[in-house]
């Protein structure tokens, strides 16, 4: 920024640094460092005195299956949620840049997802699946499928992996049209001329020529399905049936309820800052890259 | 007897020749016939905008056709049609004797070169011009034969691992040259190609490409808004305006006998000069709205004299623009107060002001009076509103 | 696309259709099971089209409680998810925007270190130091409070980073101009940025507001009464109760009156929606 033009004024720049600043520390740093210093601390029984053990908390929560089951939950998931929503988005985003009349009604439809909040569009779904009188528990019934969230894990995850599909549908979609109509149609169109059919067309340069799209969605997808998706859990599963749907953010949130290890649950936060870090600090260099193009 | 061996040796060797023709054909030892040529083709935009008001095009096999006219004319949008890329409302649209019109680009044996390139920007050189080869199938040495070849013709050879992104806008070009080129298509198509280009590197191609053409001999049809580019490189040349064609034929013959008023002023620069017939003293007999034409170049200083009843012209200079080789003299006739039929438009000279182009660079002075001759010979003559040529 | 397809244009339309299907379907369900009655629904009896008690069940969830389950009217959580959401949005603007203002335009020191320090708190989303962030909420007596609802959420480095993008393309000759006109940094930030700007703040605001008036987690842990619950929250606590006494019509209104304001904020302001949900991820 060597080129800015720029006022004097120090006292000025302090001040309106300061709201911004101010907040992020009290409400950023401060939660933050106090969870690092208190991963590194054991409470006794009665919680009234506290004692410095290192990595300790660390290495019991490693070792802890529960946790490994919550990674495996965390990972499923995201998995599932990652591929589908985005899938699903490249699809429509492909349809609708096909130059066809009503696109404008076609995007206003499909942009509402976003804008329905995680835990509402949960228990939208949940009406729909609720065994009983849900409308979808009732035809699958009928199909001969048991279908029980309640009691059954496979069934619980599949009930949270299609909310957060549909809840991200719209993101996906929105960047994926904005990529396609980012490349060059004159491009597409040397493709035609060289004997490219359409779906070869796709693969061989649409998609590639997508990438940085590709990258940075997966990116965001994944932190969605880390982060933003503890509402949808909580009022469809609550965790369960026995964890199967206890996401690692789940679980921090349950057992810092439970409130009776602190330190384990610091750690636990801790970790998870690390994923984000490793996650931003990816999401970067790749917009970066995106900019250079 | 003898007339069953006749009967059979004749049938033998006339399979001799079908083979021998299936194989230099799929060979490419003889390329089949490869002449475009459009029928009254029409293009209509569902808002009613007529694009393409009916064109008939003839493009023999091997020729190079221009079409050549000023933007929005039609041009591109009748190329794009000839590849494929746009749809056809009504007409014919033929390539090397078969009609096209619900043909797919990727069937039309064509290849097309855009004006910005459009270069596969993720892969490299080599892959750029093989992307089209492998599409076809064809087997990974003969891609690998045909890419070098091309690559040493357009001196590529160096650069066949590095991405478009690395390489200059000449560069580029020729690799959407050679894309072009390794697929041996019956037509070549161009797309202001070198509009792009520096003024410098846009004169070196266009030689190169003509060179090229020559020696592929591959019927070619090429768009340019460029008057010079479109003279130097036509066999054909085609001048279109509004979505119509202003003239067809040869280069030479149409800056010779421009048909309208359009193509006159068009083609050849500076333009031509044009004035209403009355203040030439001319009359043509049942017409009141004729103009008369001359070009720069055509136009004689002297002072005395009409020989051959050539048109004298008292002018004073208003302006000398000194180009080296020659000089421009911008004069204007002393009647004030004309009221000409042709409306000034931008980029065409005042009413009265008359260019004159003289080899050399000795020109008279500004303020001064001189008198410039038109020869009768080398006068056009045009009617109904600029819309037909007549010959004296 | 350049194909000529014989049927026109009929997969695309096919395939967006299908999917508009799939996005609208529980929404629409969600509409027409707040119009009927609740026993209906229970029995599984629910017909595609919309019934008749409609304007009773949202009278009941809007303004008197149903009795059934202790909370409190959903009109007053919408208050208070409104002023949540406004709060948050308003809130991010503007201490992003000064702070924006100051990186580019000021020059002083630790500049970079206040640009960093802001930007770090990306990393830094609110499950990840969610129970820290509580108890020095509750240290501040901000519990149950709109100020602990909205201040914990307001210092976002997005929004800062989308001026501080915006700002550098401004011309320099602007400021310069200004500068010579006699005015100040704050007159320059009224009279000729903050003017500049109002397509960017627009399109934050959406996007701020959606964020705010969603709120999960946060508003969960932070508010115990009845009379500060956010109409998200309100959702959860009504179906908390076990299916056989859920009162459906009225989850479903809940819903959809939970949905209502971010989904038409969103459709009416589509386009600055857009921009801003492409511009503060560049």
């Amino acid at each position: 920024m060597e080129n800015r033009a720029i006022f004097s004024g120090k006292a000025l720049a302090y001040l309106l640094v300061l709201p911004q600043f101010a907040i992020s520390l009290i409400f950023f740093y401060w939660p933050a460092l106090q969870a690092l210093w208190q991963s590194f601390l054991v409470q006794d029984a009665f919680g009234l005195s506290t004692e410095f053990v290192w990595f300790e908390n660390y290495v019991t929560l490693l070792q802890q299956p529960g946790y490994y089951h919550a990674i495996g939950v965390t990972f499923v998931f995201s998995a599932l949620v990652v591929f589908f929503s985005m899938a699903l988005g490249l699809l429509l985003a492909v349809m609708a840049n096909q130059n066809i009349r009503g696109i404008q009604i076609y995007r206003t439809f499909l942009i509402i997802p976003y804008a329905v909040a995680p835990a509402v569009a949960s228990v939208l779904f949940i009406f729909m699946f609720q065994p009983g009188l849900g409308m979808i528990a009732r035809a699958l019934q009928r199909w001969g499928i048991d279908w029980n969230p309640v009691l059954n894990g496979g069934h619980a995850m599949v009930l949270i992996v299609i909310v957060g599909v549909w809840n991200q549908i719209s993101y996906n979609f929105l960047f994926f049209l904005a990529g396609l109509q980012s490349i060059p149609k004159s491009v597409i169109e040397a493709a035609a001329i060289d004997g490219a059919r359409p779906m070869r067309r796709f693969w061989t340069i649409t998609f590639p020529l997508l990438s940085p799209t590709t990258f940075f969605l997966i990116v965001v997808n994944i932190t969605y399905a880390f982060f933003n998706t503890l509402g949808i859990i909580d009022t469809a599963t609550g965790g369960g049936p026995n964890g199967a749907t206890q996401t690692l953010v789940y679980k921090v949130f349950l057992d810092g309820k439970a409130g009776s290890d602190l330190g384990g649950s610091a750690a636990q936060s801790v970790i998870l800052m690390i994923i984000v870090v490793v996650l931003t600090a990816f999401q970067f260099r790749y917009v970066e890259k995106k900019v250079h193009y | 007897m003898a007339n069953c061996e006749w009967r059979i040796e004749l049938l033998f060797s006339r399979f001799i020749v079908l083979l021998y023709s299936l194989l230099a054909i799929r060979y490419s030892l003889v390329k089949p016939m490869a002449n475009v040529t459009l029928r009254n083709v029409k293009k209509a935009y569902p808002n009613g905008f007529e694009a393409i008001k009916g064109v008939d095009v003839d493009v023999a096999d091997g020729q190079f056709c221009v079409l050549v006219g000023p933007s929005g004319c039609g041009k591109s949008t009748l190329l794009r049609m000839v590849a494929g890329l746009e749809t056809i409302t009504s007409g014919e649209i033929d390539i090397g004797g078969r009609v096209v019109n619900q043909v797919e680009p990727a069937d039309r044996d064509i290849a097309m070169v855009f004006q910005n390139y459009a270069l596969y920007p993720h892969m490299s050189v080599y892959n750029n011009m093989a992307y089209g080869l492998r599409n076809r199938g064809m087997p990974k040495p003969e891609i690998e034969t045909r890419v070098q070849e091309a690559a040493r013709i357009l001196e590529l050879s160096a650069m066949l691992e590095r991405k478009p992104g690395q390489l200059s806008g000449g560069q580029r070009q020729r690799v959407a040259m050679g894309r072009a080129i390794v697929r041996q298509p019956k037509v070549f198509l161009f797309d202001e190609p070198l509009s792009n280009l520096d003024a410098k590197l846009r004169i070196a191609m266009r030689v190169e490409i003509r060179k090229l053409q020559r020696r592929l001999n591959t019927t070619s049809i090429y768009v340019t808004h460029d008057q010079l580019e479109a003279m130097t490189l036509a066999d054909v040349l085609v001048v279109m305006n509004g979505g119509q064609v202003e003239q067809i034929g040869n280069p030479l013959e149409i800056y010779k006998k421009p048909a309208t008023t359009f193509v006159a002023t068009f083609i050849g620069a500076p333009p031509m000069n044009l004035m209403p017939m009355r203040y030439a003293g001319l009359d043509i007999p049942g017409s009141t709205d004729g103009v008369i034409g001359f070009r720069p170049e055509d136009l004689e200083l002297a002072n005395e004299g009409t020989p051959d009843g050539s048109l004298p012209f008292e002018l004073t200079v208003t302006a000398i623009e000194h180009v080296g080789a020659e000089t421009y003299i911008y004069a204007m006739r002393p009647q004030q107060g004309d009221v000409t039929a042709i409306s000034a438009k931008p980029g065409e000279p005042p009413p009265g002001e008359i260019l004159v182009r003289v080899p050399g660079q000795e020109a008279p002075a500004i303020g001064e009076k001189i008198r410039a001759l038109a020869p009768r010979e080398k006068l056009h003559v045009f009617v109904d509103g600029g819309r037909k040529r007549i010959e004296l | 696309m350049i194909e000529h397809r014989r049927f026109g244009n009929l997969l695309p339309h096919l395939v967006l259709l299908a999917g508009v299907a799939i996005v609208a379907f529980p929404v629409y369900l969600a509409i027409i099971a707040s119009t009927h009655d609740n026993s209906v629904i229970a029995n599984g009896q629910m017909p595609l089209y919309p019934g008749t008690h409609g304007l009773e069940t949202y009278w009941n969830t809007i303004v008197s409680g149903t009795g059934k389950t202790t909370r409190a009217p959903v009109g007053g959580m919408m208050l208070n998810s409104l002023i949540m959401a406004i709060g948050i949005a308003v809130g991010k603007i503007a201490i992003s925007i000064i702070s924006a203002y100051a990186i580019v335009f000021f020059s002083f020191p630790f500049r970079m270190t206040a640009f960093w320090t802001i930007f770090i708190t990306l990393m830094l989303p609110v499950e990840v130091r969610i129970f820290p962030t509580y108890k020095i909420t509750s240290d501040l007596h901000m519990l149950d409070s709109y100020s602990g609802l909205i201040l914990p959420l307001i210092a976002s480095a997005t929004a800062t980073l989308l001026f501080r993008q915006f700002f550098m393309t401004v011309p320099k000759e602007l400021v310069e101009a200004s500068k010579m006109d006699g005015a100040g940094p704050i007159r320059f930030f009224f009279d000729t940025l903050l003017p500049l700007s109002v397509t960017n703040i627009a399109a934050l605001f959406v996007i701020l507001f959606i964020y705010g008036w969603n709120q999960y987690l946060w508003p969960l842990l932070i508010t115990t009464r009845d009379d500060m619950q956010t109409i998200v929250i309100g959702i959860k606590k009504i179906i908390d109760v076990h299916d056989a006494l859920t009162e459906w019509s009225v989850a479903m209104a809940t819903a959809v009156l939970a949905m209502l304001p971010p989904v038409a904020v969103v459709v009416l302001m589509q386009r600055l929606f857009v921009k801003g949900l492409i511009e503060t991820e560049k």
